[in-house]
């Protein structure tokens, strides 16, 4: 096996018995960024100095004979809107490029602790408006299955430099499926953790009420492994809370699992369904019992989500006026404050953000605030408790995480609804604040397809432990 | 539909400088949207709460259960911050005449 094909334990294993040095495992890695990525375009800056200076240290703590942790040595890629101190961070927007983040993201302050190590930032959509990376605002990502094809998004430029092995494992945000959407299309493993187990301070702010953080990965154990390292409560981050360390004692012969109707009906791919259907077939011939359960409002869930996520996202946009930071290139052309304010945003940002923009705005202007930001917040209550009601009587929910599986370059860009339809099967857990990972459990014509498990809130471990158990099923 | 001039009201409460091509663009590209967004007044909603809470149980704190002591500390931060501002003046953000 490749060195840029191991995962976290088989690196922790041989670097701890001295078969590799830290150095040469980040040397292959950059070389492997180096050939790859000219094609795949993963990376919008790679660290090469930093990544090797920090693989010595890591080196010398093993001749001293000092344990390491797990992390200690993995290289890592970060999705380029986490801030990592004295490196840009662009969330890949023109209005961005140039800036410099003062300081570490609170996941990238615990994983340095570990001594993990960081490769570079990867490409998304522009501040993570979008499911297919074709929005950066500075290249477009190619899925390493079918250059032809996206990686979905937007965490696309993480999920496909886990796929290409540029990276052993990677961090990415989910708004409204940005995690799982793209590990889906690309054929890894990707957990959106539950609202309020990662700290999101020193992420740049998309849509308060549903952004989280966490691992793209080559297998659960590694998106077990990350996941330990972000969580907790995190003073600069008043939504975080304090996870009690929790092991599932989930059985196999009495987990119960649910099948949600609806994701079966509407806009999905007929293969995709069959492949679907086929696992859950063959989890049943395990012994699993499976039940078919319903979840009736989710035809709702993506108006609800884009209007939500519009709406907060016009507000955390406000802060990009070019005062501040952030480009601002009026400086001798305006006349006055309002002007400069309409050319700095109006030129740095990009078609799909100034639309999300303006539909936030719109949500919240008066006369329209009761009949779509507070109705979509009213109908959010109710997607809510459609999942604590099945959750009553199943311990995990099982479905399709895209209707499709990874789409042509272009072929969506045309029409915003269209792209944004393919979410229909991720936003629901956003808004219902759970925890939910998209795993690959099969291909069509070589694109993978990615099942997504949602748990109860802050039972990650129960995903874990039951897509362990898949993994085996689909590895067999 | 949504009109020309509504959308020019709206870009300029978001503060967004739209050329004439974008006006019209957006235009349509909103009226779609939206149209889709009609879906969700078929959804009775009489009697339910909005969701701005987000768990059942944060309902029952009150936002200074949430709030830390407010300890002052130096920021070693400063020249880092006065770095990103476009433009300054004496270690201040400069920005454009109001008055």
């Amino acid at each position: 096996m490749e060195l840029h094909e191991l995962t976290i334990t088989q690196v922790h294993e041989k670097l701890v018995n001295k078969e590799i040095s830290a150095t040469e495992l980040v040397r292959a890695f950059l070389t492997r960024i180096n050939e790859m990525d000219k094609e795949i375009a993963a990376f919008l800056s790679v660290f090469k100095d930093s990544a090797i200076s920090q693989a010595k240290e890591i080196d010398n703590q093993i001749s001293r004979g000092e344990k390491i942790s797990m992390l200690a040595g993995i290289p890592l890629a970060v999705k380029d809107n986490i801030l990592i101190e004295g490196e840009k961070c662009t969330a890949a927007s023109k209005i961005l490029e140039n800036y410099i983040a003062p300081y570490d993201a609170t996941c990238i302050k615990k994983l340095k602790k570990e001594g993990a190590i960081f490769l570079g930032k990867t490409n998304l959509d522009e501040f993570a408006m979008g499911s297919s990376t074709e929005n950066s605002g500075f290249k477009t990502t190619h899925n390493p299955q079918d250059l032809s094809r996206v990686p979905g998004g937007s965490s696309g430029g993480s999920a496909a430099a886990v796929k290409a092995n540029e990276c052993i494992a990677a961090l990415g945000s989910d708004t409204g499926g940005s995690i799982r959407q793209p590990a889906s299309l690309c054929g890894t493993v990707g957990l959106k953790t539950t609202y309020g187990a990662v700290s999101r301070y020193g992420l740049i702010a998309f849509s308060s009420s549903v952004d989280q953080i966490g691992p793209l990965t080559k297998n659960i154990e590694d998106a077990r492994i990350i996941f330990d390292i972000i969580k907790g409560k995190d003073s600069k981050d008043s939504t975080s809370v304090e996870l009690k360390s929790q092991t599932s004692n989930l059985e196999l012969r009495t987990v119960k699992i649910g099948v949600p109707k609806e994701y079966f009906t509407q806009g999905i791919d007929p293969k995709v369904e069959r492949v679907i259907k086929e696992f859950i077939q063959k989890i049943e011939k395990e012994g699993v019992k499976v039940k078919e359960i319903s979840l009736p409002h989710t035809k709702y869930a993506l108006s609800c989500y884009c209007l939500i996520a519009a709406s907060e996202a016009s507000a955390n946009l406000a802060r990009y006026d070019g005062i501040r930071y952030g480009t601002s290139n009026t400086k001798h052309e305006t006349s006055d404050l309002l002007d400069s304010y309409l050319k700095t945003r109006g030129q740095g940002f990009g078609d799909e953000v100034k639309r999300r923009i303006m539909l936030g705005t719109y949500a919240l202007s008066s006369g329209y605030y009761d009949s779509y930001y507070l109705r979509a917040q009213k109908v959010r209550t109710l997607i809510r408790k459609d999942f604590e009601k099945a959750f009553q009587e199943v311990d995990v929910i099982l479905t399709p995480t895209s209707p499709f599986t990874a789409f042509k370059i272009g072929e969506r860009a045309k029409s915003a609804l269209s792209m944004y339809l393919a979410d229909i099967f991720t936003v629901s857990v956003n808004l219902a604040g759970l925890p939910a990972l998209s795993m690959p459990c099969g291909e069509i014509q070589g694109l993978p397809v990615g099942l997504q498990i949602i748990g109860k809130s802050f039972r990650e471990d129960e995903i874990f432990k039951i897509g362990s158990f898949f993994e085996k099923v689909i590895n067999h | 539909m949504i009109s020309k001039k509504e959308v020019q009201h709206i870009a300029k409460l978001a503060r967004l400088g739209l050329e004439k091509k974008e006006i019209e663009e957006m235009r349509k590209e909103l009226s779609l949207i939206l149209d889709y967004f009609n879906l969700l007044k078929e959804v009775n909603v009489s009697g339910i709460e909005p969701s701005f809470y987000f768990a059942e149980e944060l309902k029952e704190i009150t936002a200074s259960d949430l709030m830390r002591e407010d300890h002052v500390e130096k920021s070693k931060k400063v020249k880092k911050l006065l770095d990103s501002v476009p433009e300054t003046k004496e270690g201040f953000v400069k920005v454009k005449t109001i008055l």
